[in-house]
């Protein structure tokens, strides 16, 4: 009876079955395994038995378990979706249950509406849906951000979201999980892009604000609005008072709430005198940038923050005054390190240089190919 | 090495011309005259001949950064420069240079041309673990050549005159031709008054600004004087001493390229310098440009050649006359004694370019119909009073070109671009039908809007068939309308026709690919 009241109204009934909600979630769909004492833990491969075949296939929804009969981060509406994390071409809206991180789920509230019925886990905490074993573990990219472990008849397989190892105080360190077959991501999947130490980049954009304050600018720096603007507002000094764009300032709602310590600032209000933010630090998302809203900040220095400002061409081609190397993304070390922790046996590239680091990986002996998922084009954020 | 590195760095971050006067003001003042002088000539464009190939060059980085050889040409083809690629991918160094910019040069860079590989390998590497990644990119640069950092000649000029309190048109001209970067040159080039020497030297060229308005906003057609725009190379010719000098716009000596020239300039007084164009010419016809090209890129020219591509010089300026320099002198004026020495060569294959009757705008309107014929590029208008000024100028000068051809023809492949479009796809190949097949018919890179080149990006991206390194082939789905100047038979093309100078005019979202243009009908159009 509940069952079916569920399925029919899922939103409606969650009041009534408030109680064994929670069971039901587990018990119909994600269900905890309580018999893993070692739940969570990294599998051995030695422990593993060696029934063949990938636990993933490409469909053009996305990413399918067929064993679990769920997708990861699918691009259209499908009835499970298991989320690596908020960003918009990951977290799509119109799937009927999505499943995620507990740090991410508020994410995917804000953005997709409270309506949406998401099931949260804990890093670490298993679930159990048909017989197949799902986790997920910190992936390092943003807050809630996670690798999507699933493990079923002795093999395990890690679907890594977009990840990074570098420090980011606004998330859970990267965790290497090992497995048999790894589904990652190659956004900067060349050797020019090796990252400097954030700390640095984060000095850097200091002395470019301290500067920018003595010369009575305004200081505006693009930064992705989930996730980069919040590792950078929680690294920034005090310089001078901080204005956001609406996009950001409602995620740092969110990050908030998750006990992100961000610091004071102020929301670009539609009748601001120009003089309030000659030296002020103005965070907004890139695609503000050349909008009417940025052209308020006279005599604004211009600056971005993403992994493709390592390149010249990419900030000479925005005519920014400033690009800092700073992703959310690893770099090629990280890539490289990522593959050699999880000691897979078989690595599928997506999104990004896939060929090229498909090609080295192969060239190295390790057994990798390339896939395509129908993405409206790539983007270039980060 | 650092203060020059400092001011790349500089130069590098910003677009605004006060603030790039600012920074190579700071640098020229504080720098030694020796790295001053480098520092010029480099910021210019200048570059000694290059000492280490490319593909050696990247080699040898592949090699340090431990990758193999065709990882290293993908990530060129993303970074869109050989210096800044080879920068990046050095393992990471915590070493520093404090030796001059000069002594860079002079000591190592230099002498690098003269030594084996091995050894050349040796200083490289060396060179490379002094320095930091910014040091190392510059210190590439200067092996690679070609800074484009946004330093004009006009903004060098006015850096130099501002330190030096010296004339900006004195430094433009002391600035041309050919020099040798050290501490004398520097002090003779901001010096106040004038050296001897340098008879070879050119004028910066007048260059006319491209007229989009009708002519009437011209005011009188009795103020101006029109002549044909001949299809070939601008050039000056100068005969100082008894001895002749041709040099072309980009600052080249190209005397020994066109021998019929030089002596034909044995008629011209001693002490003059003549502008104009050299064309390709057999009697009364121009011959296209196709044909001058033959010409160029030669240190010399035989017989056979200056047979099957006979040229002349169409001179339509007197910069310099009895050894004076006469370009504050009306056109007028200069025109006169221009006719007045022209005669004495009436012959030769230096001539008079005529003038083009102008009784009223409606006149050259007719002549302008009638360019294409005549296998000319259109009309260039100067007002007659006008004196010979330094570069690009607004005002007095317009060319009128004739208008371009137009096809509509198909995205088929793209490649990512340099510089400021590197790691975008911007560098296309457009194709037409034929039998039903397309035909690759031209590349072209310029003519889209930002945003445009932002969308055109993202289709290839999510439209690539296939991909042969760099390239990727594209669904055949985008229309575009190309703009050329001139289309000539070819045999190295696969459609049998070469287009000059070809661009996109607009891409024609209107268009589906079915709907472009055939070679049939592009055969035609130059028929």
């Amino acid at each position: 009876m509940i069952i079916i009241l569920f399925i029919r109204k899922p939103v409606a009934s969650r009041s009534i079955v408030e109680t064994s909600k929670s069971e039901h979630y587990r018990g119909e769909r994600f269900p905890v395994h309580r018999n893993f004492s070692e739940a969570g833990s990294i599998g051995g491969r030695h422990s593993m038995s060696t029934s063949d075949g990938p636990l993933i296939e490409i469909r053009p929804a996305g990413l399918y378990c067929p064993a679990g009969d769920f997708y990861v981060d699918p691009i259209e509406a499908v009835p499970y979706a298991v989320i690596s994390h908020g960003h918009a071409d990951h977290a799509r809206p119109g799937h009927q249950h999505y499943l995620a991180s507990s740090l991410c789920a508020p994410i995917l509230k804000a953005r997709l509406g409270t309506a949406i019925d998401v099931q949260s886990l804990a890093y670490g905490e298993p679930v159990l849906r048909n017989g197949v074993r799902l986790s997920l573990h910190p992936a390092g990219h943003i807050l809630g951000s996670a690798q999507v472990r699933i493990e079923h008849a002795g093999r395990v397989w890690v679907v890594t979201g977009d990840f990074k190892q570098h420090a980011d105080p606004t998330c859970l360190p990267f965790e290497p999980v090992r497995c048999h077959g790894l589904i990652m991501e190659s956004t900067f999947g060349l050797p020019v892009f090796r990252w400097p130490a954030p700390g640095q980049v984060l000095n850097q954009i200091n002395q470019w604000w301290a500067h920018n304050r003595r010369e009575q600018q305004p200081s505006l720096l693009f930064a992705y609005s989930l996730g980069k603007a919040q590792r950078i507002l929680s690294g920034i000094e005090a310089i001078g008072p901080i204005y956001l764009h609406g996009a950001v300032a409602a995620v740092n709602q969110v990050y908030a709430r998750a006990g992100i310590v961000l610091p004071a600032a102020l929301p670009v209000g539609a009748k601001s005198e120009p003089h309030e933010f000659s030296g002020a630090l103005i965070v907004a998302p890139p695609i503000a940038d050349h909008s009417v809203w940025t052209r308020r900040f006279k005599k604004a220095e211009r600056a971005y923050a993403s992994g493709w400002m390592q390149i010249r061409g990419n900030r000479r081609r925005r005519s920014l005054d400033r690009g800092f190397v700073l992703s959310d993304h690893a770099d090629w070390d990280g890539l490289l390190a990522a593959v050699s922790a999880s000691q897979a046996e078989e690595v599928w590239v997506t999104h990004g240089f896939d060929s090229e680091l498909v090609r080295y990986l192969n060239e190295r002996g390790c057994r990798a190919k390339t896939f395509t998922l129908p993405y409206p084009g790539e983007t270039d954020e980060d | 090495m650092q203060a020059f590195t400092d001011l790349f760095t500089e130069l590098d971050k910003t677009t605004g011309t006060h603030r790039k006067l600012a920074a190579l003001t700071a640098y020229l003042r504080q720098a030694p005259p020796a790295d001053a002088a480098w520092a010029v000539y480099f910021l210019m464009g200048r570059r000694p001949r290059r000492a280490v190939k490319s593909r050696t060059l990247a080699q040898w980085a592949a090699e340090e950064a431990e990758i193999p050889g065709w990882l290293f040409e993908a990530c060129y083809h993303n970074v869109g420069d050989l210096a800044e690629t080879i920068a990046l991918l050095l393992p990471p160094s915590t070493a520093s240079t404090q030796a001059p910019l000069h002594i860079w040069i002079e000591e190592r860079l230099l002498k690098l041309a003269a030594l084996d590989e091995p050894t050349q390998k040796e200083i490289m590497l060396s060179a490379w673990q002094h320095m930091d990644t910014t040091q190392r990119l510059v210190w590439n640069k200067l092996i690679t050549g070609g800074f484009r950092i946004g330093v004009s000649q006009r903004l060098m000029t006015r850096a130099l005159a501002s330190v030096s309190g010296t004339e900006p048109a004195l430094i433009a001209h002391r600035l041309m031709g050919e020099w040798t970067p050290s501490p004398d040159f520097y002090h003779a080039l901001i010096a106040r008054k004038d050296s001897a020497g340098a008879h070879s030297r050119p004028y910066p060229f007048f260059l006319a600004h491209p007229i989009t308005q009708p002519l009437e906003i011209l005011g009188d057609p009795q103020e101006w004087l029109a002549e044909w725009k001949w299809d070939g190379i601008r050039a000056q010719l100068i005969k100082r001493n008894a001895q002749v000098f041709i040099w072309s716009r980009g600052e080249e000596m190209v005397t020994a390229a066109f021998p019929e020239l030089t002596a034909a300039a044995h008629f011209l007084p001693d002490g003059c310098v003549l502008d104009g164009e050299i064309v390709a010419w057999r009697e009364s016809e121009p011959l296209g440009f196709g044909v001058l090209q033959r010409r160029l890129g030669r240190k010399r020219a035989d017989t056979r050649i200056m047979e099957a591509a006979p040229v002349v010089l169409m001179a339509y300026d007197l910069l310099e006359y009895a050894g004076t320099d006469i370009r504050q002198k009306s056109l007028e004026k200069r025109r006169d004694l221009l006719e007045g020495i022209a005669t004495a060569v009436a012959a030769h294959p230096i001539r008079l370019s005529p003038l083009v009757p102008a009784v009223n705008w409606e006149a050259l309107n007719a002549a302008m119909r009638d360019a294409r014929a005549r296998g000319v590029e259109g009309l260039i208008l100067k007002r007659r009073c006008s004196a010979y000024q330094a570069g690009r100028r607004r005002g007095d000068w317009w060319k009128w070109k004739v208008d371009p051809y137009r096809i509509d023809a198909v995205l088929i492949y793209a490649q990512p671009g340099h510089g400021r479009r590197s790691g975008l796809y911007t560098d296309y190949t457009f194709a037409v039908w034929q039998d039903g097949v397309l035909v690759p018919i031209a590349k072209a890179y310029s003519g889209l809007t930002d945003e445009e080149i932002r969308q055109v990006d993202r289709f290839v991206r999510a439209n690539t068939v296939e991909r042969y390194g760099p390239v990727r082939a594209v669904k055949a789905e985008l229309v575009f309308e190309l703009a050329f100047e001139g289309i000539q038979r070819s045999t190295r093309h696969k459609s049998g026709i070469a287009v000059r100078f070809p661009r996109i005019a607009r891409w024609r979202k209107d268009k589906t690919p079915q709907t472009a243009d055939t070679l049939e009908t592009i055969k035609q159009l130059s028929d």
